[in-house]
């Protein structure tokens, strides 16, 4: 197979990834309001993410990196062409970094009220803005031989917006189940209704978005040729069904489960009606970014692909390792005793 | 396009920076901090639990920076240097790849489990975590920096295809300007983490809290700011020969040097006059010594500034301003890591309390010199972003308006500029507060 194809298809598994468990951190973070109602409990929610939101964060400056190596072009014109959105995406990133780190090392009720306030906008923003971005790169940007042709505004189009709207009912559901699963007490519980609740507004967008895919955008189009390729939307729907299924028998683990598959397959859904482009041109097919004129040399890419062999599966294993580490739940009672934590 | 270059270049210096005052303290650190922790494995004795506590507290304030401001770097060069990103992303991006998937991994991961896993997991998994954390920040150092000594000197590439192609990986890997680098880096990192340390345990050493917990920490801290501080000035001397060799104008730029000459020498005291290509003052020159500096051959000829074009030639006076006080500092690191050695092995800290107020207020004095390390080295690199391959000029993004870059510039510097505030706060808190008095009841719940 050829080493662009290879890389298309690990650029899209390390976004999806990058999705699939940031997703839950960003998630917690925009239900906290809802399920949280003691500092406790709040420290509760930050503590179910706290050993492992940096190592999800670094799928996305890994993501970020796999790009700028395997497609220099396409890095550079995602990055510049969406300047004001990446740097938004960036701040938002920092923000939340620090809330997560800050919150418990001051003193008084306005400290903490004022980063709790933080963290959620700053999960909140990424969310939306990561789904308008792709939502505008599964539509396509106008670009053209005298480059860029538009801004922030018009990347807030509709499809961009439902696809942000998408992205943040995703993450939210997804984030009230992982909470379902680790934790116990009143904040477990409160998760999973809202979770159950959150679901329905999540399907209706789904649906709504894999409509307007087809008018909005030229992604059914690899599949009207390659028909096979319909299984990845049609797992996708699969499991978010099986999320509200699961959801509200209370399987939460396997609810969780699903909504991770479902994460993925969104993602590749989005990804494999783009093939062989990075980000289509609405202008002119001419002046699309493939995979083929924007990658670096077949040189490079196989050493990137020795590289990604041989560290992603550690990286995978170790970071398994310590999802089991901490799998115990955790509750208001046993936070209150524990000066370790956030 | 000019404007977009200039606030381009300023938002770069700016972002860069202000990640590089975090980064060195905790590339020095981690190592101490991993030290204490194996000691009280060792000894089971819990002053050492404390004394990793208290500097562990510090060491993720001062993380978290370090970690958030990363990001910004990272989406930069997509974001306002699109052209240089297009031009040697073949390189330069596969090793910031690189440098995610085996560095950042391990120590985003490992910290996680540092910080949480107290009572979760063994005492001697415990440490291996910060021993591995600090193993994975300094990996982190040196892909990137191997990155940086790409655009210093580059190897192992060709230019094909309107841009810079990878040939030749293992050169990359080994481009020895890196390793020089590294090396230097990190030692100076080193110094600045043991200036920290002993800052701060000569602050309650003087108030008299904690004295015993906080002479060792001042000890050990002491026996790596000797070791850097002369390893600083061996790979400083190094990296100064690789330059006269591989960017003859920044070597000319650093020490002001304006005529080729055989058997150059050097001036110690200099005043540049840039506008007339000239030096206003030079006295007490050492004679030959610049040539043995830069060839280690008291006899090799030297290049002068004015035998480049103009527009080949670095900003002369911050190179040579940086330079020269970096070395200062560099000659006072090694005098006060001698006393301070010298000392506390002596178990004379107490006794000499001025020496510890001058520990105490000497604390800025390796943050600037780290900064002024950078600027020497990339300003003294310009024109180029890519030495003689890219000029800094044509890296920029074409797409990316002044007033977006004006925007983000203003932003970064108002949110950089609280979170150094409230940084500074929570250090400066949890520094004075000391450490935690009574862990029985911790030592308790922690697994052996
Ligand atoms: C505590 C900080 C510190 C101290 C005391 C010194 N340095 Fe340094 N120096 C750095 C911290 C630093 C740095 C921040 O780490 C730099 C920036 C880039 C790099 O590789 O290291 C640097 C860069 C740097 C460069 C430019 C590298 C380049 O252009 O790529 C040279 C030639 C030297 N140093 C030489 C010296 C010499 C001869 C010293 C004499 C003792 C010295 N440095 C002390
Ligand atoms: C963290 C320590 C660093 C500091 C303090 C620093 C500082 C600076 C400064 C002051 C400039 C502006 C030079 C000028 O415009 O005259 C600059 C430019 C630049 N540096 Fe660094 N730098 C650092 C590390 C790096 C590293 C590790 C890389 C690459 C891996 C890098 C890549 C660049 C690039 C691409 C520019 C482009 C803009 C320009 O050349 O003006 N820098 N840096
Ligand atoms: C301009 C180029 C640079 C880029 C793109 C960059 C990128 C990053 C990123 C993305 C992170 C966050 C990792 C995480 O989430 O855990 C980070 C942290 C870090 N960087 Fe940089 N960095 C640059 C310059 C440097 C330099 C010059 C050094 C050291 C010599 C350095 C050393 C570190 C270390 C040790 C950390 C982790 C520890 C900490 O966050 O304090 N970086 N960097």
């Amino acid at each position: 197979m050829e080493y662009q194809i290879i890389w298309f298809v690990l650029w899209a598994v390390l976004w999806a990834v990058y999705f699939m468990l940031d997703g839950f951190d960003f998630g917690v973070a925009m239900i906290q309001p809802f399920v949280a109602k003691s500092d406790a409990e709040r420290r509760v929610v930050l503590n179910s993410i706290g050993p492992v939101w940096d190592g999800n964060e670094v799928w996305l400056i890994t993501a970020g990196g796999a790009t700028f190596a395997a497609f220099p072009t396409a890095y550079a014109l995602m990055f510049s062409y969406m300047y004001t959105a990446m740097l938004l995406i960036l701040f938002a990133l920092i923000v939340r970094g620090v809330s997560l780190d800050f919150r418990g090392k001051g003193d008084g009720e306005r400290w903490k009220s004022a980063w709790d306030r933080a963290f959620v906008v700053s999960s909140f923003l990424p969310s939306l803005l990561f789904g308008v971005a792709f939502g505008n790169i599964f539509r396509g940007l106008p670009m053209d031989a005298a480059g860029y042709h538009g801004n922030l505004l018009s990347l807030l189009n509709p499809y961009g917006l439902l696809t942000g709207v998408l992205f943040v009912l995703l993450f939210a559901v997804h984030g009230g189940l992982y909470l379902a699963i680790r934790t116990k007490g009143d904040i477990m519980v409160r998760s999973q209704n809202l979770a159950m609740k959150l679901w329905f507004p999540l399907f209706g967008i789904a649906v709504a978005f894999l409509v307007a895919t087809a008018f909005a955008t030229k992604l059914y189009d690899n599949y009207l040729s390659a028909p096979v390729l319909i299984v990845i939307p049609v797992i996708a729907v699969a499991a978010l069904l099986a999320v509200g299924h699961f959801a509200r028998r209370n399987e939460s683990f396997k609810a969780f489960s699903a909504s991770c598959v479902t994460i993925v397959m969104v993602v590749f859904t989005g990804v494999a009606g783009l093939f062989p482009n990075l980000i289509p041109s609405t202008l002119d097919p001419l002046y699309s970014l493939t995979i083929f004129n924007s990658s670096s040399s077949v040189y490079t890419l196989r050493i990137m692909t020795v590289v990604a062999l041989i560290f992603v599966p550690i990286v995978i294993a170790y970071q398994i390792w310590v999802y089991r580490i901490f799998s115990e739940r955790l509750s208001a009672e046993e936070i209150a005793g524990d000066k370790h934590a956030y | 396009m000019d404007d977009v270059v200039l606030l381009s270049r300023i938002q770069f210096a700016v972002t860069a920076a202000f990640h590089f005052i975090f980064v060195p303290l905790t590339l020095g650190l981690s190592w101490l901090i991993a030290y204490m922790e194996w000691r009280y494995v060792k000894t089971g004795d819990e002053m050492y639990l404390r004394m990793t506590k208290f500097w562990g507290k510090l060491f993720l304030i001062n993380f978290a920076l370090g970690v958030v401001t990363g990001i910004t770097l990272e989406f930069q060069f997509g974001m306002n240097w699109a052209e240089y990103s297009k031009y040697v992303g073949d390189i330069f991006g596969s090793l910031l790849a690189i440098e995610a998937t085996v560095a950042f991994f391990l120590e985003s991961t490992f910290i996680g489990v540092w910080i949480f896993g107290w009572n979760r997991i063994s005492k001697k998994l415990h440490a291996w975590c910060i021993t591995i954390v600090a193993f994975a920040t300094n990996m982190s150092a040196l892909w990137i920096l191997l990155a940086n000594g790409w655009m210093q000197k580059p190897v192992g590439y060709v230019l094909r295809n309107g841009r810079a192609e990878m040939v030749d990986f293992w050169a990359l890997v080994t481009n020895s300007y890196g390793w020089t680098k590294f090396l230097h880096t990190l030692t100076s990192a080193y110094i600045l983490g043991a200036f920290f340390v002993m800052a701060i345990a000569a602050y309650h050493i003087l108030k008299k809290s904690n004295v015993r917990l906080f002479k060792v920490s001042f000890r050990y801290a002491a026996v790596l700011a000797l070791a850097s501080s002369l390893l600083v000035l061996g790979s400083g001397d190094f990296h100064g020969v690789e330059i006269a060799k591989v960017q003859p104008t920044k070597f000319a730029a650093m020490e002001s040097h304006w005529e080729t000459k055989k058997g150059a020498g050097y001036p110690l005291i200099v005043v540049p006059d840039p506008d007339n290509e000239r030096n206003a003052i030079e006295a007490v020159t050492i004679p030959n010594m610049l040539s043995l500096l830069a060839f280690h051959d008291p006899n090799a000829e030297v290049k002068g500034l004015r035998d480049f074009p103009k527009e080949d030639r670095p900003p002369v006076m911050i190179t040579f301003l940086s330079f020269r006080l970096m070395v200062a500092m560099g000659m006072f690191f090694i005098l006060v890591s001698l006393a301070a050695v010298y000392l506390s092995m002596r178990d004379k800290l107490e006794a000499n309390p001025w020496f510890l107020k001058l520990m105490l207020y000497s604390l800025p004095i390796p943050y600037i010199g780290v900064q002024i390390g950078w600027i020497v080295a990339e300003v003294g690199r310009q024109p180029w972003a890519v030495y003689g391959v890219l000029r800094t000029a044509d890296g920029v993004s074409k797409s990316v308006e002044p007033i977006q870059v004006i925007m983000s510039l203003i932003g970064f510097t108002l949110l950089y500029g609280t979170l150094a505030v409230i940084d500074f706060y929570l250090l400066k808190k949890y520094a004075k507060k000391g450490p935690d008095e009574d862990l029985t009841e911790f030592v308790k719940m922690t697994r052996v």
